[in-house]
């Protein structure tokens, strides 16, 4: 008897039988007649204001402000909580923590990981991202030094999430051609807070993931 | 070619009828079978149209979710261009199947995963007994999985001393009631809120004693049950929506966050899936990521994906493992006629927009997979014969919001007429087997207003036949009366049908 491997290749191979095309080769032209490109260039002010809108259609709370009122904005954010602890992915830009105060700050990084349990017991975290689909309303972190672990963004029940203007794209195509670019980067796709509609449908946010979504739109 | 849409007269059963099994809560229980149980369709449908309260839930469920969906559909603007180059990415995996189950294998073992392969649900389960037993685990934490549902991992796992416990809320409902999933994407659409808090109370062991049925709370209990779970689990098990083949790269949509706990936090993580679930490249979870979500939860995009290739050190599971499980799949590719039954993302859209399944739900299909895709799916992954293919009404509902663009009704027909063929009707039993079959086909809608419409479908038929026989139906029927003809549909209703057949017993 051969191994399962084997065995299960050949029989999909007696099941094709004929039709296998030679290794390399894309059987089926596939129509890419789909938009792969927005009508707007990332950033531009239709595109922000879509992505606030989905983003507020599910329930994620959006923040525009600009770099200099960053700090302010997240201290605020933070008291509002009451947060009196919260981690950081340790590439998140220092200053951007400037203006908090009574808030424990606590760094994670792959080198210097907090175990599950501690992060069980922080209040927020603060994290980067990596690109924003404005149709969406969907924001991508990719596990680099801003965004940090995927258990940071995920354990602690208020997650801040800081999106530059230039990081947002119109359509899904758009943000996946982007990422392409390092497809082995573990990804998190956010789209609100975490919601089941598991009971008659009805739509409840927050359910095992942060239960709020803070996001700030730094232009 | 004539073709017979008909449901032969009589079919073996398949043991008891397992309403309402004893410690379920009015739950079905747990089959031996996942993919082969209960009553035949016939009976369960008849079961389950007696039962009002299921009606009004499944009612409410499939028409709220059919219109989200077609709300959001209704917004992209390429909707139709996403769904030709879905379906073509899907025959394309088909095509190269070989070929791209090497690559992924290639590209997860490079990247720190290891993959086994599985022949049958008996191999699959043994594969992944083993891993949770060499960690020394005796409880796992899973995220909802068709593949899983499908082999039975649960039961198994539970023979080896190892308790496999459901995160996603629907799920551990079912899990808790001791019952079987009744949609493919919400479970436990069959329940509604009262049902859910008493089996909470009944069951859970931490739920708070004063829980309401406010969907809010009960969520809250379900946070606060599974929370302990997550922190301290040693091994996940998820199934997986996609794996690319030229990264290695497997993708998980959820709603909850529990499949990003189960995917993130433990040591070990196992992933099961079907040999089918593959894309040739990154670049095409853009047309996917924009088909599914809508499709299934009438979303724009679901709230969490998780896309992982291999091991990424320090952070996430260090251990990852990836079942390939054929089960049967190899026997649906065989058939040229019903290959792309394997095209399928789960998305349940099918089952949201039939009128069979909206009036006899899930249950009476027998199999984890209901609907109009179980439909076709069921009896071609087990090879045996089935009543599968006469629970529809052949209304073609399903084909028009299916992402991938199956074309359910005509692999029903050519199933239809494969059971026929096998029963080696002499003229006067396939007549016999025909009249039954529209009858069959248009009971669900027999008493329901909303579709009135579609009911008149089998009179529209006759006055388009002649001498019994319809050749060609107006579009989009043509497209399968291109190759075949119809026969007239009977005077008779299905009540009639069914009140005659039940005094011939
Ligand atoms: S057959 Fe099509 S519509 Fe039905 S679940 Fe599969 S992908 Fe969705």
């Amino acid at each position: 008897m051969s191994d399962a491997r084997t065995e299960i290749l050949s029989r999909i191979r007696t099941a094709l039988g004929s039709s296998t095309p030679e290794p390399g080769t894309v059987s089926t032209a596939v129509p890419r007649e789909y938009r792969s490109l927005g009508d707007h260039a990332p950033g531009a002010a239709e595109v922000l204001d879509l992505l606030v809108d989905r983003l507020e259609d599910y329930k994620a709370r959006v923040h525009r402000v600009t770099a200099a009122d960053l700090p302010a904005l997240l201290a605020r954010l933070l008291a509002e909580v009451p947060a009196s602890s919260v981690v950081v992915p340790a590439g998140v830009e220092g200053a951007w923590l400037g203006a908090l105060a009574d808030v424990e700050v606590r760094t994670d990084s792959r080198e210097a990981p907090l175990s599950a349990t501690e992060l069980d017991g922080i209040d927020a975290v603060v994290t980067a991202a990596r690109v924003a689909v404005a149709e969406t309303g969907t924001i991508v972190l990719d596990g680099e030094p801003d965004q940090g672990r995927r258990a940071v963004s995920l354990v602690p029940d208020v997650h801040v999430c800081v999106v530059r203007t230039d990081q947002v794209v119109q359509t899904v195509p758009e943000a996946v051609r982007l990422l392409d670019a390092d497809p082995g980067r573990p990804q998190t796709w956010i789209s609100g807070p975490s919601a089941t509609s598991d009971i008659e449908l009805d739509r409840v946010e927050g359910v095992h993931g942060p239960r709020t979504l803070h996001v700030a739109l730094v232009s | 070619m004539s073709t017979f849409l008909g449901m032969p007269a009589t079919r073996a059963g398949r043991g008891p009828s397992p309403d309402a099994a004893p410690g379920t809560l009015g739950g079905v229980g747990r089959p031996e079978d996942p993919l082969h149980w209960g009553a035949t369709f016939p009976h369960a449908a008849k079961a389950a149209l007696a039962n009002e309260q299921l009606r009004r839930n499944l009612g409410n469920a499939t028409s709220t979710i059919r219109s989200k969906r077609a709300r959001v559909v209704g917004e992209v603007p390429d909707w139709e261009a996403l769904r030709d180059a879905g379906s073509a990415i899907k025959t394309d995996v088909m095509a190269r199947l070989p070929e791209l189950l090497e690559a992924l294998e290639r590209n997860v073992t490079a990247r720190g995963g290891v993959v086994h392969w599985a022949r049958d649900a008996a191999e699959a389960n043994r594969i992944v007994a083993g891993i949770v037993r060499e960690k020394q685990a005796d409880e796992v934490v899973k995220v909802k999985s068709m593949a899983t549902q499908e082999i039975g991992l649960n039961e198994a796992l539970a023979e080896e001393g190892i308790a496999a416990v459901e995160t996603d809320l629907a799920e551990l409902i079912v899990q808790l009631a001791d019952d079987m999933p009744s949609h493919i994407l919400v479970p436990a659409i069959h329940r509604n809120r009262t049902e859910i808090r008493d089996i909470f109370l009944e069951r859970m062991a931490d739920a708070p004693p004063d829980l309401t049925d406010v969907p809010h709370e009960l969520a809250m209990a379900a946070r606060a049950h599974l929370r302990r779970k997550f922190l301290s689990a040693k091994v996940a098990i998820s199934g997986a929506n996609f794996a690319v083949a030229d990264s290695g790269t497997l993708a998980v949509v959820e709603s909850e966050g529990n499949g990003r706990m189960c995917l993130t936090l433990p040591e070990t993580l196992i992933t099961v899936m079907g040999i089918e679930k593959l894309v040739p490249t990154y670049r095409d979870l853009e047309v996917f990521l924009q088909l599914l979500p809508r499709s299934s939860t009438g979303e724009r995009m679901n709230p969490y994906t998780s896309l992982w290739t291999g091991v990424t050190p320090g952070d996430g599971p260090q251990e990852f493992h990836l079942v390939l499980l054929d089960n049967g799949r190899t026997k649906v590719l065989a058939d040229e006629a019903g290959r792309s039954a394997l095209h399928c993302i789960r998305c349940s859209a099918c089952l949201n927009v039939c009128p069979v399944y909206e009036r006899v739900g899930g249950h009476a299909y027998g199999s984890v997979y209901p609907g109009p895709i179980g439909a076709i799916l069921t009896p071609q992954l087990t090879g045996e014969k089935s009543d599968l293919p006469y629970a529809s009404t052949l209304c073609g509902a399903c084909y028009q919001v299916c992402p991938v663009k199956i074309d359910i009704p005509s692999i029903l027909v050519e199933l239809r007429a494969r059971e026929v063929e096998l029963a080696g009707s002499s003229p006067d039993a396939a007549d016999r087997v025909w009249k039954a079959a529209m009858k069959a086909a248009s009971y669900a809608m027999a008493d329901g207003a909303r579709f009135r419409r579609a009911a008149r479908l089998p009179r529209a038929l006759r006055a388009i036949s002649r001498h019994g026989v319809i050749r060609r139906l107006p579009f989009p029927g043509s497209l399968w009366t291109r190759s075949r003809d119809l026969m007239e549909p009977p005077r008779q209703t299905f009540r009639d049908w069914w009140a005659e057949r039940e005094d011939d017993r």
